[in-house]
């Protein structure tokens, strides 16, 4: 019986994980209502039951894909991985005031740029003040800082070695699970209430796994706006990691 | 036809992911830059136009809509296959530099907000919420 019904959830993976997903959906809607009185928001304790499975499903595989690595939940990886993810955020541009996006066209810009060098700047120093003075460490684990696509992308081009690539990604990674834990605790400090603010926090924030997760989780109609100037974040990352942060490096510590 | 919004929506997502590409590959770095944002912006284009010149039925939008109401379960589904194992294993110099950038990014984030004049905001708070999702309470 248990083997048949094992089976039948591994074979239709995709199916398995929405069925899942919204009991965890329907757990945290329950959880937020009875436990805290609607004033944490289910899609934030969805998240946060989300990462715990992974971190379970990564302790049980020893994989890099949390639940995904389990064949029992294969179906998860699908479900979240980046073609889907992003299939759903282009969707929810739907909702997006033109108006209300061109108002903050200037000042995303501003908040892109400031996003990518300040975590740099703070990456490549904490990295220097840890003992990894040369430039080409330092540039990676501040461009790990930036996201975790970037910290990768720029130590494989600027030859990095591999722990500090580790060090890297692992930067990143902790950056986008602050940021989605995070941003629905500080939404009050940010001011996130405008889309004009999703679009600064977007810039600023980085990471579309964090900004997406971080929005979905404070205010869904937010969402589109932050995720408008969040996917430029990678792509802007990756462009200057290996090439004007990487030279300034050079030129500060030789 | 619900599939002319779900078509609509993959057309624009690949045509983004496309030019992306192809605005990396010009360049020169290897990854897609901004594809998922162009995307977006050729959707709400799209939508502008549809809806001038009056082609955009109820269903149609639907189709559109129900993956935009995904959107959270996406989320989450994403949050569970993130490799939370080996990034608290980082250590401290991980830990320390992505704690020390999130901070500091929501104080600048915090600093440029509060700049925002009063009365955008009580616009914004005229938004109306476009896809009802199902979870509201």
């Amino acid at each position: 019986m248990l083997e048949i019904l094992q089976k039948a959830a591994a074979s239709n993976g995709l199916v398995t994980a929405f069925a899942i997903v919204g009991l965890v959906v329907l757990l945290s809607n329950f959880l937020s209502r009875k436990l805290t009185f609607g004033r944490v928001h289910g899609s934030a304790i969805a998240i946060v039951i989300g990462l715990v499975l992974a971190y379970w499903g990564g302790t049980q595989t020893g994989g890099h894909k949390g639940l995904a690595d389990m064949s029992l939940f294969g179906g998860i990886g699908l479900m979240g991985g980046a073609m889907l993810r992003d299939f759903a955020i282009v969707a929810t541009a739907f909702e997006v005031q033109a108006t209300e996006a061109r108002k903050a066209g200037l000042i995303g810009v501003v908040a892109l740029v400031l996003g990518t060098v300040l975590p740099f700047i703070v990456g490549a120093s904490i990295a220097w003040s840890f003992g990894y003075t040369d430039a080409v460490s330092m540039t990676t684990i501040g461009a790990g800082a930036v996201t975790y696509i970037v910290g990768p992308v720029t130590g494989a081009a600027i030859g990095a070695s591999p722990d500090v690539m580790a060090l890297s990604i692992a930067t990143g990674l902790i950056k986008a699970i602050l940021v989605m834990v995070g941003t629905p605790v500080a939404a009050r400090f940010l001011r996130l209430k405008t889309p004009r603010s999703a679009m600064v926090f977007g810039g600023l924030a980085g990471t579309v796994s964090g900004v997406s997760a971080g929005l979905a989780a404070t205010d869904r109609k937010l969402v589109p706006y932050g995720a408008l100037v969040a996917t430029f974040h990678t792509g802007l990352g990756c462009l200057m990691g290996p090439s004007v942060l990487f030279f300034a490096t050079k030129a500060l510590v030789g | 036809m619900i599939i002319y919004g779900t078509a609509l929506l993959a057309a624009c997502h690949l045509l983004g992911i496309f030019l992306g590409d192809l605005l990396g590959q010009a360049m020169g770095v290897k990854t897609n830059v901004g594809g998922v944002g162009i995307a977006m912006l050729l959707l709400i284009f799209a939508r502008l136009y549809m809806q001038k010149k009056n082609i955009l039925p109820k269903l149609t939008e639907v189709g559109v809509g129900y993956w935009g109401a995904m959107y959270i379960p996406v989320v989450v589904a994403m949050a569970a296959q993130q490799d939370v194992v080996s990034a608290l294993r980082g250590g401290h110099l991980a830990l320390l530099s992505a704690l020390v950038a999130v901070g500091l990014c929501a104080v600048v984030i915090s600093l440029i907000n509060r700049m925002e004049k009063p009365s955008e905001e009580a616009d914004a708070a005229a938004l109306p919420t476009a896809v009802p999702t199902p979870h509201a309470k």
